[in-house]
C-alpha cells in the first residue's frame, strides 16, 4: 500500500468521512479511552514534562549526529552477523528485499506491523516475486482481509472498524461461526495465524527503535506477533525509517517508557524485545540470517530544514489521539497512511504538496497535539510552517486570497486605512442585516454564515467611544 | 500604574462593549488606561494562513505602536498570544527580534493581567446566572494561562459555574479555519454547542472573543437559549 490512499479530492473524503457515523462513534470512544489511559498513565510516572524534556533532547541530539549513529549502528549489526542496507528510495529497499526472498526460494512471508513498508508498499513487492504476505499484527490482519483497507491510525490501524464489522469480515471470508466477543474474535484470528507463523519463510518486523551501540532492534507490541515473526522464519528482515535510531539502551529505556505511555496509557507493552542479530552458536531459536533495510525515502531532505523535529516522531499517535479534527473526519480522510497531525506534518514532506496541499490547512491550530507529543514536537507550529512554503514558495494559494492578503498587510501596517475600514464595516455589512443578525454574507463570509450566523458590527467602534468620552471628560 | 489597552479587530468592531468593561474594571483597580490609536490587527490571520510577508508588517506596526507602553492588556488569550509571536516571526532581524521580546513581556491577556500582575482575586462583580466557561485554546495552551479566569470567576457573587464537558477541546474557530475548512469547524463547534447544552448553563463565558463569535454564532443559529458572555462583561456586573 503506498504512502498516498485513494483518488478522491480531499474535500470528498472529508465529507464521506463526516457522514460516516459509525466510524465517527468508534474514533471518538477510542479517543476518549486514549486520552484518559495516558493520562493516567502520565500521572503514575510523575514529572511529565520533565521526562517530555529529556525525551526532546534524546531525539534532538540523535538527529543533529545521525551520520554518526546510523554508521555505528550499522557496524555493530554487521560486527554481529547481520546485514545492513542502506535504501535511499522505497524502491531500493523493495528491490533488496525481493533479490532475498528469490535467493531463499521463499513462498511466504510473516509481517509484523511496520508503517515504513506501507509507506514503500513493501507488500505488493513481495507479492511481485510470489510472495504470499500474511500480516500478524491482528488490526492489519483484519484489514488485509477486508480487500487491504487502509490503515486509520499509526497505533491502532483499524480503529475505524467496531466489532461486530470486524466479525463479518471474519465470517465472509475465513468461515469464522462465533460471536462477536473481542476475546473470541482474537482467539481466532490467532489460530489462524499460528499456523502461518509456523510455515513462513521471511519474517519482516518494523523497528521502534535501532541501538547504535549494539547494533539492536527494539519491538514494542502487546500481541507477541513480532517474536513469532523474529523467531520461527528461518530470515529476519527488520526495515526502519532512517531516524528511528537511539545512541544508547539507557536512551532506549526513555523512549520506550514515553512511547508506551503515549500511544496506549501502559507502563510497558506486554512485549518489547530487543534482537541483536542472527542467531548465534547454541541458541535454541532465532533466524539463520538477519538483514536490516535503512529506509530514507525522503527524510534525509528534511534534515537541517525547519521542518527537521518532525523527524524526532517515535510513531505513537498522541497527536492523532487529541486531535478534534481527527475525531470528526477519520484517518482516511487525510489520505495518506499516516493521519491526523504527524501526518498533515509529515506527508506533504515525503510526499510534497500536489497530492497533499490540504493537510497543513486540516487543522484550527489549537495545538493540542503539540502539548500531546511526549518528544515535543511544536506540531501546530510546522502546519504554519507548511503553509508558509505553500503560499511563498510554492505559490499555490489562489489569487483572491494572495490580494486579500496583501490588502490585510496593507491595512495592517496603516492605521488610516485601518480606521477607514473600521468605520466602513457597518455600512458594507448592513445590507446582510436581518433582525440584528446576519444569517447570509457576502463572499467568504458565506462559509461563516453557511453553519452560523455572524454579528453585526456595532455602530459606534470602541476607538469612537474612547475618543468621545476621553473629550466628555476634558 | 499605566495600562495600554490592545482592544483587537473583533472588539473594536463588534463587541465594543467589552472593551468599555474593560476599561471601567482597570480604572477601577487603580491603573490609567490609555489607547494608543495607531493600533491595527495584530497579524494573526496572515501568520496562521503563511502569509509571513504581511504579518511581518502587522507586527513591527504594532511593536511601534506600543513601543512606549508600561503594560499592554488585551481581552483575548489568542491576540496577546499572537504578539508574543513576534520574537519568532521578527528572528532573522535581531533588531526588530529585541523589540518583539520587549513587548512579549509585557503584555497581558486581561484576565491574566488582573490576577499576575495586579494581584486581584475579585472584581467586585455580582451576577445571578448558571453559567459555563469556554477555555480557550490559545490563552491556555500558548499563553499557558488556565487559573486566571477562574480564580476571577469564583469570586463573582452569585454565579455558578459548571464545568464544560471535554472543556480541552477546540470550539472550532481557528480563525480563516472557520471558512477555509468550514465543514469540519461546523462539526467541532456543533460538538461544543452540545457540551454547552449537557451543563444546562444559560451563559457561555469566554475570554476570546473569536471562540464566542463562533459558539455564539451557532447558538443562535440553532435557535438554543445560550446567552455568550466576554468574562470582562461577567467581572463589570453589578446585577
Amino acid at each position: 500500500m503506498p504512502m498516498k490512499i485513494g483518488e478522491r479530492s480531499f474535500d470528498n473524503r472529508v465529507k464521506q468521512g463526516i457522514d460516516n457515523t459509525f466510524m465517527r462513534d468508534a474514533v471518538s470512544s477510542a479517543q476518549a479511552r486514549f486520552q484518559s489511559n495516558k493520562a493516567k498513565a502520565e500521572e503514575q510516572l510523575g514529572h511529565w514534562e520533565e521526562w517530555r524534556e529529556l525525551s526532546e533532547e534524546i531525539r534532538a541530539h540523535t538527529l543533529e549526529n545521525l551520520d554518526f549513529y546510523l554508521e555505528q549502528l550499522s557496524e555493530n549489526v554487521t560486527k554481529n552477523g547481520g546485514h545492513v542496507f542502506f535504501a535511499s528510495t522505497g524502491e531500493e529497499a523493495n528491490d533488496y528485499v525481493k533479490k532475498i526472498a528469490q535467493e531463499k526460494k521463499a513462498k511466504k512471508v510473516i509481517k509484523a506491523k511496520s508503517m515504513v513498508t506501507e509507506e514503500i508498499s513493501m507488500n505488493e513487492a513481495f507479492e511481485s516475486v510470489g510472495c504470499e504476505v500474511i500480516e500478524s499484527d491482528l488490526g492489519e490482519y483484519i484489514l488485509q482481509l477486508d480487500d487491504h483497507d487502509p490503515p486509520s491510525h499509526i497505533v491502532t490501524p483499524a480503529l475505524h472498524k467496531n466489532k461486530e464489522q470486524i466479525r463479518e469480515t471474519f465470517a465472509n471470508l475465513k468461515g469464522y461461526e462465533k460471536t462477536s466477543k473481542p476475546e473470541e474474535l482474537a482467539q481466532f484470528a490467532r489460530e489462524q495465524l499460528r499456523e502461518e507463523f509456523l510455515t513462513a519463510d521471511i519474517g519482516v518486523t518494523g523497528c521502534n527503535f535501532a541501538v547504535a551501540e549494539s547494533g539492536s532492534v527494539a519491538l514494542v507490541t502487546n500481541e507477541g506477533n513480532a517474536r513469532l515473526s523474529t523467531t520461527i522464519p528461518k530470515t529476519h528482515i527488520a526495515v526502519m525509517g532512517m531516524e528511528r535510531i537511539v545512541p544508547t539502551w539507557e536512551e532506549l529505556e526513555v523512549l520506550v517508557t514515553m512511547l508506551c505511555r503515549s500511544a496506549v496509557g501502559q507502563k510497558l507493552t506486554s512485549y518489547v524485545t530487543g534482537l541483536s542479530g542472527p542467531r548465534e552458536e547454541g541458541d535454541l531459536d532465532g533466524p539463520e540470517e538477519f538483514h536490516l533495510v535503512i529506509v530514507d525515502n525522503g527524510r534525509s531532505n528534511i534534515l537541517g530544514t525547519a521542518f527537521q523535529s518532525a523527524l524526532h516522531c517515535i510513531r505513537c499517535a498522541a497527536c492523532i489521539n487529541v486531535c478534534p479534527v481527527y475525531r470528526h473526519v477519520g484517518g482516511h480522510s487525510y489520505g495518506s497512511i499516516y493521519p491526523g497531525p504527524i501526518g498533515a506534518v509529515l506527508t506533504p514532506l515525503l510526499e510534497g504538496y500536489d497530492d497533499h496541499k490540504d493537510l497543513p490547512y486540516a487543522s484550527s491550530l489549537c495545538a493540542a497535539c503539540t502539548d500531546a507529543c511526549p518528544v515535543k514536537i511544536p506540531l501546530h507550529e510546522l502546519l504554519i510552517e507548511h503553509r508558509k512554503v505553500i503560499t511563498e514558495q510554492e505559490k499555490m494559494t489562489t489569487l483572491s486570497e494572495r490580494f486579500a492578503m496583501k490588502g490585510f498587510g496593507m491595512l495592517a501596517s496603516s492605521p488610516a486605512l485601518f480606521h477607514m475600514a473600521e468605520q466602513a464595516a457597518p455600512a458594507m455589512m448592513s445590507p446582510f442585516t436581518k433582525n440584528g443578525k446576519i444569517e447570509s454574507g457576502p463572499g467568504p463570509l458565506k462559509d461563516w454564515t453557511n453553519v452560523r450566523d455572524f454579528p453585526v458590527p456595532e455602530k459606534e467602534s470602541f476607538r469612537k467611544w474612547f475618543q468621545n468620552r476621553g473629550k466628555e471628560e476634558s | 500604574m499605566k495600562v495600554s489597552l490592545f482592544i483587537t479587530c473583533l472588539g473594536d468592531v463588534f463587541y465594543p462593549g467589552v472593551g468599555k468593561d474593560v476599561v471601567e474594571i482597570l480604572e477601577r483597580q487603580g491603573c490609567e488606561v490609555e489607547f494608543p490609536d495607531a493600533q491595527t490587527c495584530c497579524g494573526q490571520p496572515a501568520y496562521n494562513s503563511g502569509y509571513h510577508k504581511e504579518a511581518k508588517k502587522a507586527a513591527k506596526h504594532m511593536i511601534k505602536t506600543f513601543d512606549s507602553a508600561e503594560y499592554v492588556v488585551a481581552p483575548s488569550g489568542s491576540c496577546a498570544a499572537m504578539f508574543r509571536e513576534y520574537e519568532h516571526l521578527l528572528e532573522d532581524d535581531p533588531a526588530w527580534k529585541e523589540r518583539a521580546r520587549e513587548l512579549r513581556e509585557k503584555t497581558y491577556e486581561f484576565t491574566q493581567f488582573l490576577v499576575r500582575v495586579l494581584k486581584v482575586e475579585s472584581t467586585g462583580a455580582v451576577l445571578h446566572a448558571n453559567a459555563t466557561y469556554h477555555s480557550s485554546c490559545h490563552m491556555s495552551r500558548l499563553l499557558r494561562e488556565t487559573e486566571a479566569p477562574f480564580r476571577l470567576l469564583s469570586n463573582v457573587e452569585g454565579l455558578t459555574l459548571h464545568e464544560l464537558p471535554n472543556k480541552n477541546d477546540c470550539c472550532g474557530f481557528g480563525g480563516t479555519f472557520a471558512v477555509k475548512m468550514g465543514a469540519i469547524s461546523e462539526q467541532m463547534v456543533e460538538e461544543k454547542v452540545e457540551h454547552v447544552e449537557e451543563t444546562g448553563a444559560e451563559i457561555l463565558i469566554g475570554a476570546d472573543s473569536g471562540c464566542l463569535m463562533n459558539i455564539g454564532g451557532r447558538l443562535q443559529r440553532g435557535g438554543k437559549p445560550v446567552k455568550i458572555m466576554h468574562i470582562a462583561q461577567v467581572l463589570n456586573s453589578r446585577e
